[in-house]
């Protein structure tokens, strides 16, 4: 378990500020946030790398705020792999337990994890002879070697091709399910985190907005950066009266009970029904006219003008081409009350 | 289709035969200068074996001891943030801008009997003026920074992640700079010797104001030429080139095939 308490670090032009967060033994915790949020300082204080200004880092029980990265038991997985170059997988894998002066058992278990990821037959070449999947999975089994408490993973997806992208994705799920630690990694995006993830918290400009399960900051963020970053690509500031949501140009029917201090309603592309005829359902139709549209290879996203509102809807290819949606094509636009989410 | 020249590039390639020439052809002519039997007289006579040999040897140990101190030093100030940085980054450059019979001077300030330094050298029972500390000193003044300025680029250039993922393995801080960044600056620090080597044996100002006794190669080399003439001291220059060729390819053959 990893409590961290009042965290504070101030650098030049620069402060991650007040962060708390609690990660449960065994957790897959995200950490999601813009590039330059403080993902990697905040991962980098827990491994001992950063000095903080202030609070605390608890691991396991034991205050570790002050102790020396090697003191830690944790392991920590860059994006960038960060493999020693002068030594071969091995070489690379068994460092740790040199370190450590692991006895024979470790290496049987070693020998099991390289089985596992298939990398066994990798161990005698020197990393500059791996491809970025391969050097990914002897970062991953490196630091998974020494048996860490917490396996710390720096976007440890984002360097890599889409193809070995999913496999390493899938791997990562595999042996957290199999070797029960716990993982906290960072990453920007979303969808890894949702595959990933358990708990997650969204770090921005160095503060973290939310925290929760990963399912819970996707379908219900708190603030409005939250939504943006989680995906909500229509968001619209209102003024809520009763069962009706205002914006400057739209009146959006809601469910009742809605806090009348909400500031703003928000909802995905893809809860937009688009059609041509005017659906049987009248609620929440608009009249609108398709502005523009970007193809994003197996789905479109359709930017259409509702009463000078920028609606943003997606749809698939398949859609897109059996109803042949063009610009300045004149369509209806329908969002289920269901899909909105409100933000005070 | 007729292959076109930019401008550029043939200034590139007549700056080179010109900086390639200028450099070459009075090394060439030293070189061609002395008779065969003038080289073989030099090579056998016990003065010019002994300055050669002093040379060699004052400047491996002005190396070694850069090596010892100037590796940690290198170490600092490639991977740490600090006031004053670059004041000190300043004074570690010092002793590249400052005429050599300055350097010289400065060290006979602080080796005499009047400063506190010399005095406790003197009880201590170390004599730098005319001996082979001095020398040693003289060299380890004028070729450190070059050691270092090279050894703090081999530093820089090893990403501190891999330092951050030895730690985090369990290594300490020690175990993580013998094993990791030391194995992975070793090209820089052949190539910082090589720098600081070549420097040692090429100074003369500063060796000839605080130990102009022992002769080592460069002082022995303008004494003859002063009271001899060219003739003279041409072999004995001719000799030090070879040998000093010889032992730079030899240590830059080592450095490649420890990178390789």
């Amino acid at each position: 378990m990893i409590q961290i308490k009042d965290l504070c670090i101030q650098l030049k032009g620069f402060a991650l500020k007040h962060v708390n967060i609690n990660i449960n033994k065994q957790d897959f915790f995200i950490l999601v946030g813009p590039t330059g949020s403080g993902k990697t300082l905040l991962v980098e204080s827990i491994a001992g790398i950063t000095p903080i200004s202030s609070g605390k880092i608890i691991i396991n029980g034991h205050d570790m705020t002050h102790a020396p990265p090697e003191k830690r038991e944790v392991g920590i997985v860059y994006q960038d792999y960060a493999l020693f170059p002068h030594m071969t997988v091995m070489e690379n894998i068994r460092y740790g337990l040199l370190c450590h002066k692991k006895n024979l058992d470790d290496q049987q278990r070693l020998h099991d994890l390289m089985v596992k990821t298939d990398i066994l037959k990798l161990s005698d070449r020197k990393p500059k002879h791996l491809s970025g999947g391969e050097k990914q999975r002897v970062a991953l089994i490196r630091a998974l070697a020494v048996n860490p408490s917490v396996v710390l993973l720096d976007e440890p997806l984002s360097a890599l091709d889409p193809c070995f992208r999913d496999d390493i994705q899938k791997l990562l799920k595999k042996l957290h399910k199999e070797i029960n630690t716990t993982f906290l990694m960072v990453t920007h995006n979303f969808a890894e985190a949702l595959f990933l993830g358990d708990r997650g918290a969204v770090l921005n400009n160095g503060e973290i907005e939310q925290t929760g399960p990963v399912q819970s900051l996707f379908n219900h963020p708190r603030t409005h950066f939250v939504a943006q970053f989680m995906g909500f690509k229509n968001i619209l500031e209102v003024k809520v009266d009763h069962d009706k949501a205002k914006s400057d140009h739209i009146e959006f029917e809601i469910p009742p009970n809605i806090d009348p201090k909400t500031r703003y309603i928000c909802f995905r592309g893809e809860d937009v029904h688009i059609s041509i005829m005017r659906p049987s359902v009248s609620v929440n139709t608009f009249l609108g006219e398709i502005e523009d549209f970007i193809d994003k290879g197996p789905y479109c996203e359709l930017l259409i003008n509702s009463n000078n509102e920028q609606i943003q809807v997606i749809i698939t290819k398949g859609e897109l081409i059996k109803h042949a949606y063009h610009q300045n094509k004149t369509v209806f636009i329908s969002i289920p009350p269901t899909a909105f989410h409100f933000i005070l | 289709m007729k292959r076109h020249f930019d401008p550029l590039f043939i200034m590139s390639i007549g700056s080179c035969v010109v900086v390639s020439l200028f450099i070459v052809i009075p090394l060439i002519q030293m070189l061609m200068a002395p008779s065969r039997e003038i080289l073989s007289e030099s090579l056998y006579d016990p003065d010019v074996q002994k300055a050669i040999w002093l040379s060699i040897y004052s400047s491996g140990l002005a190396a070694l001891i850069s090596f010892i101190i100037g590796t940690p030093f290198a170490y600092l100030i490639a991977r740490k943030s600090f006031f004053g940085k670059q004041f000190v980054e300043g004074i570690i450059d010092l002793p590249i801008m400052i005429p050599h019979p300055v350097i010289g001077i400065a060290i006979l300030g602080i080796v005499g009997k009047h400063h506190w330094l010399g005095n406790l050298l003197y009880k201590l029972g170390i004599q730098v003026m005319g001996t082979l500390s001095g020398i040693v000193v003289v060299l380890t003044f004028v070729g450190m920074p070059f050691y270092i300025n090279a050894v703090k680029n081999g530093f820089e250039s090893i990403p501190v992640r891999l330092e951050h993922v030895s730690r985090s393995l369990g290594a300490s801080f020690s175990r993580t700079f013998f094993h990791i960044t030391l194995p992975l600056a070793w090209r820089s620090i052949i190539v910082g010797i090589i720098m600081c080597l070549a420097r040692a044996m090429s100074e003369f100002g500063a060796i000839v104001v605080v130990a102009y006794h022992p002769m080592n190669a460069p002082v022995l080399i303008y004494e003859r030429f002063t009271a001899f003439g060219l003739k003279y001291s041409q072999p004995i220059a001719v000799l030090l080139i070879v040998i000093c060729l010889i032992l730079f390819i030899a240590l830059r053959l080592l450095s490649k095939k420890d990178s390789a």
